[in-house]
Parts: structure tokens; sequence; C-alpha cells
């Protein structure tokens, strides 16, 4: 009996093991290796940090990561505050069939390809596009406008593409809230203010920090909306790696700048962890 | 370790592979390709005729080596990257098999273009690469809005700011610089030459920046652009130039005063490539001078195949002798072959204006 359960756990931890093995700790070792090579001459290498020297040693690559970094956190708190009402809406005023049909509205743009969606904005933003010309008809322009290529271009595209992946668990955690508490708290003299400070916002935290969590590491990971939207001003981590690996056959370099994204996005979210006090097994349990 | 983990992926993907190729047969030709480079009804004549099968993939010059470099030359028997990027990796990274001169109809070929393509792929004496479809980088111009525009530097003057576009990859730091009057190619073997043009280069395309619209990445990307009259003047390939003068006549393909780039694409056959005899087989019979039309009439380039002008649509023979009169044809710059590094030179370089405000 007992060796019985033994062999069910393993079993059942088996793909779980070579999921992780095989296709994240594998990689990755291999990966690093390749990221402390260095080229000294054809198909000569030598083991060295050559390749992390080069990343804190030329600014334009750290000032990229560091734009990269804060723009994916901007796009984090855009993606709650839009997020958080309609969350609240789904889950505590809405009900029945209501309820259900703003959940599944929400999740209709992700039965498309991220590569449609992305170009649905393109039509929209570009000069001869859908807003430029509608603006021109309002006569609120006199020429077309240009809204692509920009920054803010690439903020519309990230916040719309990560906005599920923060309204569900807001959605779970908000559900969880019991309505007498919100009740009690008006009872108790509150106003709307207090109330969402002191009762709704800290029990939806765990949701609003994995969301958070999820949100910041998609942005940071993004690759195709900062290149599309972004134009010639994009300039993207994840571009920085594709290049160095595609492009320029630096695979060297290219593996240390993944690894480094891989640390520094860690050590991004911790950190924000200990600034707002959780810890991930609050969030998670 | 490194050989320990990577032995074990070997293993793994060595059994997906096993697996597959007991399906796919011994005479599956996997060609890794340009589009309009094997069009369909090419494909159906040749499985017709010869009995093989064709699987193709589409891709571009450094994906194509990426793809071989990740798997050490195998996934494909045929590949058809640019003729000055086949000795450096080949030297760096050892991707490709050398190819058997006396399998090849070399009398298809035009002899000017083969003879030149198998000095520039020699790697320790032996060829690696023929020549397939050659065509060059130049102007894209809407001419009634930017007949101004003569070169590359005539991309930044104030006539056409804002309404310009161009690559952010190596063809475009080549043109700048013989715009500029300098000469890249002579400077390839010197390092030390190299950078200081191409810093050059990066001063004035910092400069340019604010002209531009967006770098293009894709073919479709720049037409889209030229099409809607976003973009007036452009760095492209002739092709996309003589297809956009076939919707609008104003549009057209203009080789630069300083001179067009020229390029062949070739074919070579992948280190572990499983189909050769196939391969040899494609090669010779898409180098017939009425298949070769047809590839031409396809992609919209020509081939190095001798003959096949006769048999080509009339209309683009039409489009490519406006673009070259005969002396903007012997004023191509051919590219020589990219010794091994300085793609980190110009990596470095394309970083940097990318980043510039």
């Amino acid at each position: 009996m007992r060796a019985g359960t033994k062999l069910g756990f393993i079993l059942l931890l088996t793909p779980l093991l070579l999921w992780l093995s095989l296709l994240i700790i594998i990689p990755h070792i291999d990966m690093f290796l390749v990221s402390i090579r260095e080229r000294v001459d054809v198909r000569q290498y030598e083991t060295s940090l050559a390749n992390y020297l080069t990343f804190f040693q030329e600014p334009l690559y750290l000032r990229t990561f560091l734009r990269t970094a804060v723009m994916s956190v901007l796009a984090t708190l855009i993606t709650l505050l839009i997020a958080f009402p309609v969350s609240y809406y789904i889950a505590k005023i809405a009900k029945g069939r209501l309820q259900a049909v703003l959940f599944v509205l929400c999740l209709i743009p992700f039965y498309v390809s991220e590569l449609v969606r992305t170009f649905g904005w393109m039509i929209l933003l570009r000069e001869t596009g859908v807003f430029s010309n509608l603006l021109q008809w309002a006569g609120l322009a006199d020429r077309p406008v240009e809204m692509l290529y920009n920054d803010a271009a690439i903020m519309i595209g990230l916040v719309y593409t990560s906005m599920l992946f923060m309204v569900v668990p807001l959605v779970t955690t908000l559900e969880s809230l019991d309505d007498a508490v919100v009740e009690a708290g008006y009872d108790l003299g509150g106003n709307g203010y207090s109330v969402l400070r002191e009762i709704v916002i800290p029990h939806a935290t765990p949701g609003i920090v994995s969301g958070s969590i999820v949100v910041f590491m998609l942005s940071l990971g993004n690759y195709l909306t900062p290149t599309m939207l972004g134009g010639k001003d994009s300039l993207w981590f994840t571009e920085l790696i594709y290049s160095q690996f595609i492009v320029r056959f630096n695979w060297e370099l290219g593996a240390a700048f993944g690894f480094l994204l891989l640390l520094l996005s860690s050590l991004i979210v911790w950190g924000m962890l200990r600034l707002t006090g959780q810890t991930l097994k609050e969030t998670m349990g | 370790m490194c050989s320990k983990s990577s032995g074990v992926l070997t293993a793994v993907i060595g059994l997906a592979v096993a697996g597959w190729g007991q399906t796919a047969g011994a005479d599956t030709l996997r060609l890794l390709t340009w589009g309009g480079y094997a069009p369909d009804d090419v494909i159906e004549m040749f499985e017709a005729e010869t009995g093989h099968t064709v699987e193709v993939t589409l891709s571009n010059n450094e994906e194509m080596i990426a793809k071989l470099r990740a798997t050490a030359g195998g996934g494909f028997d045929l590949a058809q990257p640019s003729q000055d990027r086949i000795a450096g990796p080949q030297e760096e990274f050892g991707i490709y098999k050398p190819i058997d001169m006396s399998k090849i109809d070399q009398d298809k070929f035009i002899p000017s273009m083969l003879s030149a393509t198998m000095a520039n792929t020699t790697v320790g004496g032996e060829v690696y690469g023929v020549p397939h479809v050659w065509g060059t980088s130049g102007l894209v111009l809407d001419t009634a809005n930017a007949g101004m525009v003569e070169d590359y530097t005539d991309l930044c003057s104030d006539e056409v700011a804002g309404k310009v576009s161009y690559r952010l990859k190596r063809p475009t730091l080549i043109g700048f610089a013989f715009a500029m009057g300098m000469d890249p190619f002579a400077a390839y073997g010197d390092e030390a030459a190299y950078t200081e043009i191409m810093e050059k280069v990066e001063a004035k395309l910092v400069e340019c920046k604010p002209n531009v619209k967006t770098y293009w990445g894709g073919g479709d990307e720049l037409m889209g652009l030229v099409r809607s009259g976003e973009v007036v003047a452009s760095m492209a390939w002739d092709t996309g130039g003589w297809k956009l003068n076939a919707d609008n006549p104003d549009i057209s393909f203009v080789a630069p005063a300083s001179g067009a780039l020229g390029w062949i694409d070739t074919f070579v056959l992948p280190a572990k490539g499983q189909a050769d005899d196939a391969a040899y087989d494609w090669i010779n019979f898409v180098m017939q001078p009425e298949i070769a039309a047809k590839i031409t009439d396809a992609a919209g380039n020509f081939t190095a195949s001798k003959g096949a002008d006769e048999f080509v649509d009339d209309a683009l023979k039409a489009r490519y002798q406006a673009s070259f009169p005969p002396e903007a044809v012997d004023n191509i710059k051919w590219y020589p072959p990219v010794p091994a590094g300085l793609e980190a030179i110009e990596g470095g370089v394309l970083d940097r204006v990318k980043a510039a405000n």
C-alpha cells in the first residue's frame, strides 16, 4: 500500500520533472555555458565574463534595459488602474448572465493572435489610418496625424495585450470578498473611499500582486508589440537579444543578455514585493 | 558539463528526427529559401519529372545562417544565402559542405557570374556556392514628390523630411558609406579603417534620424508605407520598386548616383543535408532557361541562368531596362565576402543609431 502511493507520487511527478528539466533547466544550463564563452578568433573560444562586462560597460545596453523596465512598470500600473474598476464591476456589481457575458467580452480579443491584434492597432493609429481620418473628418485636424511609432503607441499595445492577465486574478480575488463585509464598512460610517482603501484593496492584494507580476513579466519579455508599434524608436531589450542571436550571429552576447534579463527582472519583482511588504507565499497561497 | 548537457539534447533531438525521417523518405528535398524562389508550378514540374518531393521553408539571410548554426548544418538539404555570407560563416561555424562541381551543368550558368561566385565562396580550396538569383538594392522613389533624391544621402534633405524610410541593416551602412564618397569594401580587410568609416556613417544616420518615418523590417511593410503615400523615398530592393511601379507609374526603382549594391543569392549544401542528389537535381532543373524565367516572373529578380532573359515577361524587362541604363549596370557594386568579425562593428553602429534620439 505504502509502496503503491509512492509509485503513484513518482508517476504523477514525472511529467512535471521532465517538463522542467528538458525544457527549462537543461536549455538554461547550456545557455549559461554559451554566455561565459568569449570568441577570441575563428573557432577559438575562451571562458570569460567578457559578455557580461560588455553589458555594464556599454551605456546603450544598460539604458535600453532601464528603459524597458521603466516602461514595463508603467504599463503594469496603467493596466492595474484600468483593470481594477472593470474587475470590480464584473465581480461585485454585475449579476448572473451579465457577469458571464462581461467576462467573455474581456476574453474575446485573445481568441485572435497577438500579431493580428497589433496589426489592428497599426491600422487604427497610422497616418493614413482610421483615427487620423476621423479627426480630419471631424475638423479637429487639418492634415494627417501620425500616432504610430512612438512610446505612447507601445504603451497602448502593451496595456491592451496584458489586460486579461490582470482582470482574471482580480476577478477571482474580488469574488471571494463577502458583500456583508463591505456593507459593515458602510454601517460603521465609512465612505466609498475609506471602504475601498481599508477593505476592498487589502482583500484584493494577492490578486493585484500576482496580476502585476504576470503583466510586468509579459511586458518585459514582449517582442512583437514594441517592435511593430514603436518603429524607429522602439528599442526594447528583447529586440537586442533577438538581433544578437539572429542578425549578428553573436550567440555569446545574446545568451548573456538573456541571463541578465532573467536575473534583473527577478530582482525587480523581488524588490517590488519587498517594497509593498508582500511575500511570494501569501500571493500564491 | 557542456558536452554532457548538449549530449542529452542531441539524443532527444536525434530521437525526434529519427521518427520523422522514417516517414519523410530519402528523396525529400528540404529547401531553405526566399519567397518567390520556388514557385508552386516549378515545384510541381520538378516533382513530376524527378519523383522527388520538395518541402519549402521561407527565410532570409540571417535566419538561414542562424537556423543552420543551431543544428550544425542539419535539417535542410539545400539553402540559398547570399554569396557574401558563405565564406565567413563556413570558416566560423562549418555549416556547409563542398559542392561537387562535376554534378552541376556549368554551361547553364552565365560564365562570369558562376566564376565570380565560385571565387567568393571558396574556403580551403573547396567551392561552397553556385549562383542562382541576383538583384540590387537602391532607391525606391515617388518621382512626383521626391524627384530630387539621387543618392542615399539625399534621403536626409529637408524636402522629404518625415517621409523617408530605410532598413536598419548592413546594406544601409554600406550604401551610405558609398554615397558619402568612401569605399567600405576596400576597407573590409582593415578593421581600424572600417571602424572609422562606420563611425562617420553612424554620425550621418543619427543626424538623419528625424527625417525617417520608421525603419522598415520586411518587404510587405515597405510596400504598405509607399503605397499609402506615407513614405515617398526609401532604400529598397529593385523588385519592390518594380512591383510598386506596376500599381503606380510615378513610383520607380532608381539606381543611386554612387551605384546600386549588387547581391547574388546562391545554392549551398548544408553540412548535414541528407538528399544531395535531389539537391543537385533541383539546381540543374531550375537553371534551365524556361524554368529560370518562371522564377524571375515569380520573384521579380533575374537569375544566373544563361539565355533565360528571352523567356521573361516583357513588362518586367522594360522596367529593368528603365532602372538600369548600361552605365548603371557597370556601376553596380557587388558585395565581396564579409570577413568574420565585421558584423560586430556594424552591430554596435546599428544599435546606437536605433537608440539615438
